[in-house]
C-alpha cells in the first residue's frame, strides 16, 4: 500500500496535475498509511469506517484548474454536470461541497466518486487501489476544464460572459501550452516483432501523455500486424503500457482479449475499412471542447447530440462524430470507422481524437499533435 | 413501502399449512431482500442440522425484482448447506424471482418435511401443495416440460433423490442452484418442485429517477469491454474467460496439479461457436444474455464448467464437456462439485478418466451406483474415506471453482473468507487481479487485499440482496444501484448505509457458521496451494503461495472483518451491527 501511495502522489506531481505539496493521500489495510503528517488525517481516518474505501485522494489541482473548480464552485449550485463522455459515463456528475470540512466531504463520497471543494481542491477515493483515486481525481480535471471552456465559448458567442468568469479564462489563457509543431521521434515502421510493436505502442502512449494529449487512463492505442490487433488493455495508462497489451485475433480464434480497451471494436472496423497500420486514440481538451460548440440551440436532437446529432459538423477538415464508447448501438464503433477514411482524424463529441496512419505511428501522432493545435488556436479566435 | 410487497409466504410440508406473514418496515431497512432477508429467516436456525424439518428453505426476493433496474431479476435460495454444514446461499437467475414477486411475495420460506413427494404451486394469492408423485421419475428436463403451465418453476433431479450432497435445483431449465447440495435440501423436504405464476407489477416510487439510473447503468455496461465487448460474456457467455484464465496461467489441470492445459485451444469460445449453433439468452430484466445454448435447446458450459469438464480431468474433447454439463443439468448435479470429485478419484486411482468413464462415472453419481454412490458424498468425504485427504481441493469442504488460487492472491484469501465455501463470487478479486475492474491490483501479492476483500464481500452481500447480477459488478457499482434503489423504494439511502447492510449480512453468516463449529481452521486451503508451484508462463513464475504471507493476510482480514484472531465473532461487533448474540 506504501509504495502505491507514493507512486500515484509522485504520478500528481510528476504530470503536473497538482499544486506541489497540496496532496494528501492515504491508504488502509489493517493499518492506515499516508504520504505526509497532516492535522486532518484522523477526521479523514473515519470517514474510511464510513465510506468503506481503501484510499483517499484530497489535492489542489495545479493552475489554471483549481481557479476553475473554485469558480464552478461558486456558480454551479450542488453539482457541475459537464457534458463530456467520459464523465457522463463513469462519474455522472461532480458534486460541489460546502466546506472542506470531513463531514461534509464524507456526505458527497457516499453518493459519488469525487467531490469538488470550494478552495478549487478536488476529493476522491478508491476501494480496491489507490490508483482509483488518481484516475477520478485527473477525470475530475479534465471534466471541469472542458465545461467550463466550452461554457465561456457559449457565453462569448450569447454575449453573456461574467467578469468573474472572464477572469478565469485569461488565467486559463495565459497557462495554455500548445503541442510542439513537430512530434518527438518514434520507432520506425514497418514493426516486424511483437517486442517491437510492444516497444512502439509504449512509446506512442508515454509521448501522448507528456503532451496532455490525454489526461488519465482513458483513451487507447493498436497496432495491426499479422491480422492480430494489438490493444492496449481497458483501463491502462498510455504511459505504462508495457505488460499491458492485448493480442486479438481477427479472426476470434481467442477471446484472451476480453480484456482489451473498450474501443477494440472501433480500431478493428478501422483497420478493416482503410489501409491503416495503427491507430491512436486520445482525450485533447480543445478537440473535446470545439466538438460541444454547436450553435443551434433549438436543434431537436439538443440534450442528446452524443447520439444523435445528424448534421455534418468539421473543425477545419476534421469531422465531428457522436457517438458512446464501447460497443452499444450509440457506440463510436459504429461512427468513426466510416468518418476516419481519408481524414487526418475524427473528432468524437466530447470525447476526443482518433487518428491512424500506416507503417507506424509518426502521422498518427503528428496528427494528434496538429489537430489539437488548429483546436486549441480555433477557440483562441472564438473566444477573441 | 414501495419496492416490497410485505408479504412473506410461509409453507411448512409437515403441516400442509400456508400461511402469509407481514415484516417490520425495519427488517426490510436492515436486510433489503434476496440474500440479506434469507439471512434473517436463518438467524434462528442455528441448532438444526441441514435435514431437520425446522431447517428453513428461503426463496427471498429484493426490492429492485420486477422493476426496470437491469439485471436485478435474480431470486436468492438459502439454507444449510447438505455438503458443507456451513452457510448456503446462491444468487439464481431465470425468471423465478420476478415470478414471486409478482405473486405477491417477497420471500417463499419453506419448513417441514412432507409425508409424501409434494410440489409447490403458487398462482398469485392461491397457493397449493400438490401431490409429486407422477414426476417421481423424471429427469429435471422431463419434470420441468411437465411444469410447462407456469411462468416459472424449480426443480430437482435423480442426483437429489439419490442423496447427492451436490445435488442441485434447475430454475426454468437452463438456471439454477447448483452449489452446495441446495437440491438436497430440497429432497429432505421431500419438495419436487416449485411453480409459479404472478401477474402484479412491481411498485416503483420515482420512475424517472429509476429510468435515469437504468440509463447510467446501461451505458457503463456498454463501455464494459468484459461485458459488452466483442470478446466479452454477451458476445461469448462467460466461456470467454476460457482463454484468458489460460494464459494466466491459472487454469486448474489435473486436480490442481498444473495451471495450464496443452490442449486449451480445442476447448475455448471460439470452437464452441465453431462447433455448436449457438444462441443467447438470459434471466429476467437483463439486457447483457450472457447464457448460451445451441439451438436444439441443450445447454452449453458457462467458463467453470468448461475448464473443469476439459482441462482439470485432462479430457481435450469438446464433446465429452459440452455432454458432462447436459448431463449434470439433466441429473440435478453441480458440474464444478461433480468435475472436482472425478477429478480427485482420479488422481487417487491414478488415471485420467476418459470420456467414456467421465459420462458413465457421472450417470452412477446420480444413481447412487457403484463408486458413484461414495463420489456423490463429495470430494472432501471421498477423499478422507480413501485415506488421501489431501487430494480433495475444497475449502469449507466445497469444491473449488476452475480459477487457480495461485494465480491470484486476492483469490485466495476470498476462497478461505467465503462464508459458503470456496467461491470465486463472494468478493469477486478477479474483477481487479485478471479483469482490471476498476482497476487492475497486482494479482501476485497480499498487499492490501485484506481490506479489498472485506469491502468486496460486504458489497457482493448488498448486491444479492437486491437480487442483482453479481457479472453487473464488473461495469457498474454501488453507486449506480444506490439511486436505483432510492427511486424504487423512496428511501434516501447512501453509500455507507446500504455498506452497513452489506457488513451486517456478512457477519450474521459468519456468526451462524461459527456455532456450527467452523473457525480459523475451516478458513484454509489445500496444503497443495503451499507446497507445490503451479505452471509457469514464458514471463513469469506461478510458484507456491507462501504459507506464512497468506497467514498474516488473513490475520489482517480479521482483524479488518472485526473477528478475533481464532476468526470468531465479536460480540461488541454483532452489536454495533444490531446482530442478537447467541453462545
Amino acid at each position: 500500500m506504501e509504495k502505491l501511495i507514493q507512486k500515484y502522489v509522485r504520478k500528481l506531481t510528476h504530470q503536473g496535475l497538482v499544486q506541489a505539496d497540496s496532496v494528501l493521500m492515504g491508504g488502509l489495510d489493517a493499518e492506515f498509511v499516508w504520504n505526509k503528517t497532516d492535522k486532518r488525517i484522523s477526521a479523514l481516518e473515519n470517514l474510511f469506517a464510513g465510506l468503506n474505501i481503501n484510499s483517499f485522494l484530497v489535492a489542489t489541482p495545479s493552475s489554471p484548474i483549481a481557479d476553475i473548480i473554485a469558480y464552478l464552485s461558486k456558480t454551479c449550485g450542488d453539482a457541475v454536470r459537464p457534458s463530456d463522455s467520459e464523465t457522463r459515463t463513469f462519474l455522472h456528475d461532480l458534486p460541489i461541497a460546502k466546506s472542506s470540512d470531513t463531514t461534509e466531504i464524507a456526505h458527497h463520497l457516499n453518493r459519488r466518486k469525487c467531490v469538488l471543494l470550494p478552495d478549487g481542491s478536488i476529493a476522491a477515493y478508491g476501494t480496491v487501489s489507490p490508483e482509483e483515486a488518481f484516475v477520478t481525481f485527473s477525470s475530475a480535471c479534465f471534466a471541469a476544464y472542458v465545461k467550463f471552456m466550452s461554457d465561456c465559448l457559449l457565453g462569448v458567442r450569447d454575449g453573456n460572459i461574467t467578469k468573474d468568469a472572464k477572469y478565469v479564462l485569461q488565467k486559463a489563457l495565459d497557462a495554455l501550452q500548445l503541442p510542439p509543431v513537430l512530434t518527438p521521434p518514434v520507432l520506425p515502421g514497418p514493426f516486424n516483432s511483437e517486442a517491437q510493436i510492444h516497444r512502439a505502442m509504449s512509446e506512442v502512449g508515454r509521448h501522448t501523455v507528456d503532451h496532455r494529449l490525454v489526461d488519465s487512463h482513458f483513451g487507447n492505442v493498436s497496432v495491426l500486424w499479422n491480422n492480430i490487433v494489438y490493444i492496449s488493455q481497458t483501463g491502462s495508462s498510455l504511459d505504462e503500457l508495457e505488460s499491458c497489451i492485448d493480442p486479438c485475433p481477427l479472426n476470434g480464434s481467442s477471446s484472451a482479449g476480453i480484456t482489451a480497451s473498450s474501443e477494440l471494436t472501433a480500431h478493428r472496423r478501422i483497420y478493416e475499412e482503410t489501409d491503416a497500420d495503427v491507430v491512436l486514440h486520445g482525450h485533447p481538451r480543445f478537440c473535446a471542447i470545439l466538438s460541444l460548440d454547436c450553435s443551434e440551440p433549438n436543434c431537436p436532437t439538443r440534450g442528446q447530440c452524443h447520439i444523435r446529432c445528424d448534421k455534418a459538423r468539421f473543425v477545419e477538415d476534421i469531422p465531428i462524430v457522436p457517438g458512446e464508447v464501447g460497443t452499444g448501438s450509440f457506440g463510436l464503433c459504429n461512427t468513426v470507422p466510416g468518418a476516419i477514411k481519408g481524414k487526418r482524424g475524427v473528432i468524437v463529441f466530447g470525447h476526443g481524437l482518433f487518428t491512424s496512419a500506416q507503417k507506424d505511428f509518426l502521422q498518427a501522432l503528428q496528427n494528434m499533435f496538429d489537430v489539437e493545435r488548429m483546436c486549441a488556436e480555433a477557440f483562441i479566435h472564438k473566444i477573441q | 413501502m414501495s419496492g416490497w410487497t410485505g408479504k412473506i409466504l410461509q409453507v411448512d410440508l409437515s403441516e400442509r399449512s400456508v400461511t402469509t406473514l407481514s415484516l417490520p418496515d425495519d427488517v426490510y431497512r436492515q436486510y433489503l431482500g434476496g440474500r440479506g432477508l434469507a439471512g434473517y429467516f436463518l438467524q434462528d436456525a442455528t441448532d438444526f442440522e441441514w435435514d431437520d424439518p425446522k431447517m428453513p428453505l428461503a426463496l427471498c426476493t429484493g426490492p429492485l425484482t420486477g422493476t426496470t433496474t437491469p439485471a436485478s431479476g435474480h431470486v436468492i435460495f438459502a439454507t444449510r448447506s447438505p455438503l458443507t454444514g456451513a452457510h448456503l446461499d446462491e444468487s439464481v437467475g431465470g425468471k423465478l424471482g420476478t415470478q414471486i414477486k409478482a405473486a405477491g411475495f417477497d420471500a417463499v420460506v419453506i419448513t417441514g418435511s412432507a409425508s409424501s413427494w409434494v410440489g409447490l404451486e403458487i398462482r398469485n394469492s392461491d397457493v397449493r401443495i400438490a401431490d409429486a408423485t407422477s414426476l417421481l421419475n423424471k429427469d429435471t428436463i422431463e419434470a420441468a416440460n411437465a411444469l410447462y403451465q407456469f411462468n416459472a418453476h424449480a426443480v430437482i433431479g435423480p442426483a437429489a433423490h439419490s442423496g447427492v450432497r451436490f445435488s442441485s435445483v434447475l430454475v426454468d431449465r437452463y438456471h439454477g442452484a447448483f452449489r452446495g447440495g441446495m437440491g438436497l435440501g430440497f429432497a429432505a423436504k421431500k419438495l419436487k418442485y416449485i411453480g409459479v405464476t404472478g401477474s402484479r407489477s412491481a411498485t416503483v416510487s420515482n420512475e424517472t429517477l429509476l429510468q435515469g439510473a437504468a440509463e447510467d447503468i446501461r451505458r457503463l455496461t456498454a463501455a464494459s469491454s468484459i461485458l459488452k465487448g466483442e470478446n466479452g460474456i454477451a458476445n461469448l457467455g462467460t466461456a470467454a474467460l476460457f482463454d484468458l484464465i489460460h494464459t494466466r496461467r491459472m487454469m486448474p489441470t489435473a486436480n490442481f496439479r498444473r495451471t495450464f492445459f496443452d490442449a486449451a485451444a480445442k476447448l475455448n469460445a471460439a470452437q464452441i461457436s465453431e462447433t455448436f449453433e449457438v444462441e443467447s439468452f438470459g434471466c429476467s430484466g437483463c439486457h447483457i444474455s450472457c447464457r448460451k445454448r445451441q439451438t436444439n435447446a441443450t445447454g452449453l458450459p458457462d467458463y467453470e464448467a468448461l475448464a473443469h469438464f476439459s482441462a482439470l480431468l485432462e479430457n481435450d474433447s469438446l464433446r465429452t464437456t459440452v455432454s458432462a454439463n447436459a448431463l449434470c443439468a439433466q441429473l440435478g448435479m453441480d458440474p464444478i462439485s461433480a468435475a472436482v470429485s472425478l477429478a480427485c478419484y482420479g488422481e487417487i486411482r491414478g488415471i485420467t478418466l476418459n470420456g467414456e468413464q467421465i459420462l458413465e462415472l457421472l450417470t452412477d453419481i446420480a444413481a447412487g451406483k457403484g463408486e458413484g454412490k461414495m463420489l456423490g458424498q463429495g470430494s472432501l468425504r471421498y477423499a478422507t474415506k480413501a485415506g488421501r485427504p489431501e487430494c480433495a481441493m475444497t475449502v469449507k469442504g466445497l469444491e473449488i471453482p476452475a480459477f487457480d488460487p495461485r494465480g491470484a492472491f486476492g483469490l485466495a484469501l476470498a476462497y478461505v473468507t467465503s462464508t459458503r465455501g470456496a467461491c470465486h463470487l463472494r468478493a469477486l478479486p478477479l474483477s481487479h487481479e485478471i479483469l482490471r475492474k476498476p482497476v487492475a491490483t497486482d494479482r501476485f501479492s497480499f498487499s492490501g487485499k485484506a481490506r479489498i476483500i472485506k469491502i468486496a464481500e460486504d458489497q457482493i452481500a448488498l448486491v444479492d440482496s437486491l437480487t442483482t447480477c453479481p457479472h453487473l459488478m464488473l461495469a457498474a457499482s454501488m453507486e449506480e444501484y444506490a439511486q436505483a434503489l432510492t427511486a424504487v423504494t423512496g428511501l434516501e439511502l447512501t453509500t455507507a448505509d446500504l455498506t452497513q447492510v452489506g457488513e451486517r449480512i456478512y457477519y450474521s453468516e459468519r456468526m451462524r457458521n461459527a456455532l456450527w463449529g467452523f473457525d480459523a481452521r475451516e478458513d484454509d486451503l489445500p496444503h497443495r496451494f503451499f507446497n507445490e508451484a503451479g505452471t509457469s508462463g514464458p514471463a513469469f513464475d506461478v510458484p507456491p503461495i507462501s504459507r506464512n504471507e497468506f497467514l498474516e493476510a488473513r490475520q489482517r482480514y480479521y482483524t479488518v472483518r472485526g473477528l478475533d484472531e481464532n476468526g470468531m465473532p465479536r460480540q461488541d461487533v454483532a452489536k454495533r451491527l444490531g446482530l442478537k448474540w447467541k453462545n
